[in-house]
């Protein structure tokens, strides 16, 4: 199996830690001197770049939050004039207002270079056809898989996500090598593929490179059996970059970072402590060449652990093991983020019902489904079905608004949703990881 | 004229129905009417009850939502044209039905109407020599 850029993927431990040390101190300068809110971020803690001398003086920064973020909406943390701006991209945020990430033509060309690696990682080259089944637009793997697909020459087939039909069509038609898409989507096409009068002998399929939502094991194995395939898991995040951060190997045992872009560390979320080598704790990142919207140990709220052993493939990148929880209450529902919190703000903004409410998510036939029980307001409940009905339409129409999911309303009666003295149940989450 | 149904939020759960019966029976409350109306999700039940204060207050201890409404009752022969010029004195009037349900005793059939403007209508029905029945007459049948 190749190696895109053996240069970086194999470099020496020491000689990276040498590169990484000098593309920190680079971009702690850019951040301090172009972007008021680091800097004053760095004065509070005392700091200012000479203080980052090495890699180890990592640890003295501050951490970066989506809420900072969301304090400096839309672009108040890009470190280049917009003039210098190519791309933007968005993703939902946790109160209404979307996370913003902006790319430099430099950007766009370091995010095609580790998709170039995590492509050619999970086996593909110039003589694939790869089919893009992720969402095309604002979110950022549709586009962020199609630029590395043409980096490495192969034929990229830009169907974007969803319809079903077209997908195996195309698949059988052109004779799709490569399919890019969610697991649980990986899923739901191979079942369709099995309803379909399609034989499996007769596509071309051989890879999967599939991100954007937590899959285990037994899925792997599942979409590895029922597709004849290899699946390979990447891993990314729009506000460090899109995908393209980390990615599997042939061996499958854990997610190499790209770390001469994307600098990991491992914290207990409650402390903030760094935890040593081997720990389960949160991912932390801090971007190392990013010119656009460079981010200073960010908190990622994923969980996972760090390899540092050299792997058989032969590259020397750290490898994170699969992220399979969250240290917030984020939900990951077909590949797009929400935050309970953006529910609420829905709710509240209808009279006509109250803030209580539950959301219930489960997996049938491989696609999530989400529910949301919210109780009737007694004060506004009259005996007209019509008038419930409306209710329940509004409310999904809001909804799907605000978080770009449609979602199932159940109305149920007041006080029947569980009441609990602080933080209350608000997520039943049915689906086996 | 005008009566005093109560009308309850029932989540579709098996078993809601019955509670809400269970509660008025141990009371002693009569039902002199009955209805539900429902949609794949939920439903409500419409009741008529001896004395719908009361049945309120029990249903409300027992966390059900409830509602007092107000309709309105007519008498007429179990006949369809009956029920027929009732909805057309109505409707000639521009007073549109929200719902309605009826129940016969021999011969007669009791009709509940809820109305756009039930004033408006009760004094239309009269005019026409239809025959309302007061609560009090309701809870006696």
């Amino acid at each position: 199996m190749g190696i895109w850029n053996k240069h970086f993927e194999c470099m020496e431990r020491s000689e990276l830690k040498r590169v990484q040390g000098d593309r920190l101190r680079d971009t702690i300068e850019r951040v301090y001197f172009n972007v008021p809110h680091y800097r004053h971020k760095m004065q509070e803690a005392g700091l200012a770049p000479e203080n980052i001398k090495t890699l180890d003086d990592i640890v003295k920064l501050p951490f970066t939050t989506k809420n900072d973020l969301r304090d400096t909406y839309p672009f108040g943390l890009f470190a280049v004039p917009m003039s210098e701006i190519v791309r933007l991209h968005a993703s939902s945020g946790t109160t209404g207002k979307p996370t913003v990430v902006g790319y430099t033509r430099s950007d766009i060309s370091t995010w095609s270079e580790v998709i170039a690696r995590t492509l050619t990682s999970a086996g593909a080259d110039r003589n694939d056809f790869i089919q893009i089944a992720y969402g095309y637009g604002l979110f950022t793997g549709g586009l962020g898989l199609h630029y590395g697909g043409e980096k490495i020459g192969a034929s990229v087939i830009p169907v974007s996500g969803g319809n079903t039909t077209r997908q195996l069509q195309l698949m059988h038609d052109f004779g799709t090598t490569v399919l890019a898409c969610t697991p649980s989507y990986a899923l739901y096409l191979a079942e369709a593929i099995e309803e379909s009068s399609i034989n499996r002998d007769e596509l071309k399929l051989k890879i999967g490179v599939f991100g954007a939502e937590p899959w285990t094991e037994n899925m792997r194995k599942e979409i590895e059996q029922k597709l004849n395939i290899k699946a390979t898991d990447i891993y990314g995040l729009s506000e460090v970059i899109g995908p393209g951060v980390a990615s599997e190997c042939c061996e499958q045992n854990g997610l190499h970072i790209f770390e001469d872009h994307f600098y990991p560390e491992i914290i207990d979320p409650e402390t903030l402590e760094v935890l040593p080598e081997g720990s389960m704790g949160e991912l932390v990142f801090t971007t190392l060449t990013k010119e656009g919207l460079p981010l200073i140990r960010y908190r990622t709220h994923d969980l996972s652990r760090l390899n540092y052993q050299k792997c058989e493939c032969g590259r020397t990148l750290v490898r994170m093991s699969k992220c399979l929880g969250r240290s917030d209450d984020m939900l990951i529902i077909r590949g797009v983020n929400l935050f309970p919190s953006q529910i609420e703000t829905v709710l509240l903004e209808m009279s006509e019902i109250k803030p209580h409410y539950l959301i219930v998510v489960d997996r049938v036939n491989n696609l999530d489904t989400l529910e949301l029980q919210v109780e009737v307001d007694e004060e506004y409940f009259q005996d007209k079905i019509s008038q419930l009905q409306s209710v329940r339409e509004k409310l999904q129409y809001n909804l799907e608004n605000a978080t770009g999911l449609s979602i199932k309303v159940t109305l149920v009666e007041p006080k029947t949703i569980e009441r609990s003295e602080g933080k209350a149940k608000r997520v039943i989450d049915k689906r086996n990881y | 004229m005008i009566i005093h149904q109560l009308s309850v939020f029932l989540e579709n759960k098996s078993g809601r129905l019955s509670e809400v019966l269970d509660v008025l029976g141990k009371e002693n409350i009569r039902i002199t009417a009955l209805s539900v109306a429902d949609t794949n999700e939920f439903g409500i039940l419409r009741i008529i009850v001896s004395d719908p204060e009361k049945a309120r207050t029990l249903l409300k201890e027992q966390k059900f939502t409830v509602n007092i409404t107000e309709v309105i009752s007519v008498i007429a022969p179990d006949e369809a044209k009956y029920y027929a010029k009732i909805l057309k004195i109505l409707s000639d009037i521009e007073i549109s039905v929200e719902y309605t349900y009826a129940f016969s005793t021999g011969r007669k059939s009791v009709i509940i109407l809820k109305c756009s403007d039930n004033e408006k209508a009760i004094k239309a029905l009269k005019i026409n020599e239809m025959e309302l029945l007061k609560a009090s007459d309701l809870y006696k049948i």
